[in-house]
């Protein structure tokens, strides 16, 4: 038995559709990345509801399933991403979006998604303890995993080194 | 008496209780609860005792040295959580996997998934007050961790799933061995049913308790077994299928109740569907090597990926960043039970406090694993 099909990968056309239609409805969204069954796209902090919203309503991506974030130090930015995965529309359970947005790491600011995807409440949370992304919005931004008393910059920052290295 | 329907910090009735860290059921894990009596007005986990940082030493480590690591947050399941992280390598460095150390990979998986549903119902059973359950369940995992260290070498902790395959090849003669603890396994998992599912005690500890509907499971991104016993039909193995579980025959159990007692027959029925993907892995397993040389130090080309797999606690996904340096520029770690930790809240409001045990467990949720 064939363990792995090492053919040539099919066209993306599932989610070349689907890039499409975000660039047909939100102009300056900014596809970084066209896969089989991954779709990257970066929009902007005060766009990022309307176009999480579409996706949650229009095209069916209903299950938030990672919430990250990337210190991106050099380019002086914080990259928030959120990955989603659709459970409403058959034939694409295998497809996750990713939504991406980069606001500036001096002040990074975004709108909380936890209206459009009450999943992403501890995500967003994680995510601002660990990289200091201010949720605005978001009920809670308690520390969670980091202890309550930590006083040090957010430890998944570059600029922060860990304690020995 | 009339139960307060919202959590209010001015009330004298209120009583606010701490559920561990120092609990014996509850893990690394602390449950603040607010209560009106014996009910549950509020819940409020607080999770943070067992962080290690496991995202920030992977920046410190190369590739293969981020292995060992990685595995510790879940080493019930540690071969789960280590597959989405060598695929997530493989992929960025185009690795081609040889097709026998594809079929290890899925073997190691799906013993690590029983082992690890094995603990899950043995102290599902202590925290229902069905203390023959865990006697069994304990003593019957050993003969699948037996079969385990044979492949992997070591009880717990295996580092076994690999950037380029697997560690090392499984011994002759182990498929026979195997087959023998299968067939067994499936008559003992029969007497589980009967004994411990369908038992009046444990039905009366868990059936219709924390009920999860459909629609909030999605809303909430509750995954793996929590999801399932909700009703959704969704395992990454079916629906986003990695490594051969294209080329495997299994199906996909679920339950439409969403209380605590479908949490618990999923897992059993996802026990039974394992032991048939380990009958058809150990028949169909093709000669050839099971890795590629890779060096100790890999380079892995720029470019970022998200890989994800069905693990005994759900969906365990990374997100991999490199830049081209043989470290990792970013690796985000996403577990099950962090996710699920979600439900519990959700779930906790309400009820009576001594639910709140059952309710807990039943989430199939490892404190370290949500902790990273």
């Amino acid at each position: 038995m064939q363990a792995q099909a090492p053919a040539a990968p099919a066209e993306p056309t599932k989610t070349k559709a689907l890039a499409d239609k975000f660039t047909a409805k939100f102009s300056g969204t900014v596809i970084d990345y066209v896969r089989q069954k991954r779709l990257k796209l970066t929009t902007s902090p005060d766009r990022i509801k309307e176009v999480a919203l579409f996706s949650r309503d229009q095209l069916g991506f209903d299950h938030i399933s990672c919430v990250s974030g990337t210190d991106w130090i050099a380019k002086n930015e914080i990259e928030v991403i959120y990955f989603v995965d659709n459970l409403s529309t058959p034939g694409f359970a295998d497809v996750v979006l990713a939504i991406a947005e980069r606001p500036n790491r001096d002040n990074p600011m975004v709108p909380t998604l936890i209206d459009v995807w009450p999943g992403a409440e501890y995500e967003e949370r994680e995510t601002h303890e660990m990289l200091g992304v201010d949720f605005q919005g978001h009920p809670n931004q308690k520390n969670l995993l980091l202890p309550e008393d930590w006083n040090d910059i957010p430890p998944l920052r570059k600029d922060y080194i860990s304690p020995g290295r | 008496m009339t139960i307060q329907s919202e959590y209010s910090p001015d009330s004298d009735r209120i009583m606010s209780v701490a559920l561990g860290p120092q609990h014996p059921g509850a893990g690394h894990f602390r449950i603040q609860l607010w209560l009106d009596g014996d009910y549950v007005v509020r819940a409020e986990p607080d999770p943070g005792y067992v962080h290690r940082g496991e995202e920030k030493m992977a920046e410190y480590r190369n590739y293969i040295q981020n292995v060992p690591h990685l595995e510790r947050p879940v080493i019930l399941d540690s071969s789960g959580i280590l597959f989405p992280y060598a695929m997530a390598v493989d992929e960025l460095m185009n690795n081609k996997i040889p097709p026998r150390a594809e079929y290890l990979r899925v073997i190691m998986a799906e013993l690590n998934r029983i082992i690890s549903h094995m603990y899950f119902l043995a102290i599902y059973g202590i925290f229902t007050g069905h203390t023959t359950m865990i006697e069994w369940s304990m003593g019957d995992r050993d003969f699948w961790i037996d079969i385990a260290e044979r492949i992997g070498g070591a009880r717990v902790t295996f580092a076994y799933t690999i950037p380029g395959g697997v560690r090392n090849d499984m011994p002759e003669g182990l498929a026979e061995r195997a087959y023998k603890t299968c067939a067994w396994f499936e008559k003992r998992m029969e007497e589980y049913e009967k004994m411990f599912i369908r038992n009046p005690i444990f039905l009366s500890r868990t059936e219709g308790v924390g009920v999860l509907s459909r629609e909030r499971a999605i809303q909430l991104g509750a995954t793996g077994t929590v999801l399932r016993a909700s009703g959704v039909k969704h395992d990454i193995r079916k629906a986003d299928p990695y490594s051969v579980y294209s080329d495997l025959d299994f199906e996909v159990p679920t339950e439409n109740t969403g209380d605590c007692w479908a949490r618990a027959y999923v897992a059993l029925q996802e026990m039974r569907q394992s032991v048939r993907i380990l009958r058809q892995a150990f028949k169909n397993i093709p000669p050839g090597p099971v890795r590629l040389k890779l060096g100790p130090q890999p380079r892995v080309p720029a470019g970022e990926t998200y890989t994800r797999a069905e693990t005994a606690h759900g969906e365990d996904s990374y997100y991999l960043i490199s830049d081209g340096s043989p470290r990792p520029y970013r690796l985000r770690l996403q577990t099950g039970s962090f996710r699920n930790m979600l439900v519990l809240p959700n779930l906790l409001k309400g009820v009576h406090i001594a639910d709140v045990p059952p309710v807990y467990w039943s989430l199939n949720y490892w404190p370290v694993h949500a902790d990273k």
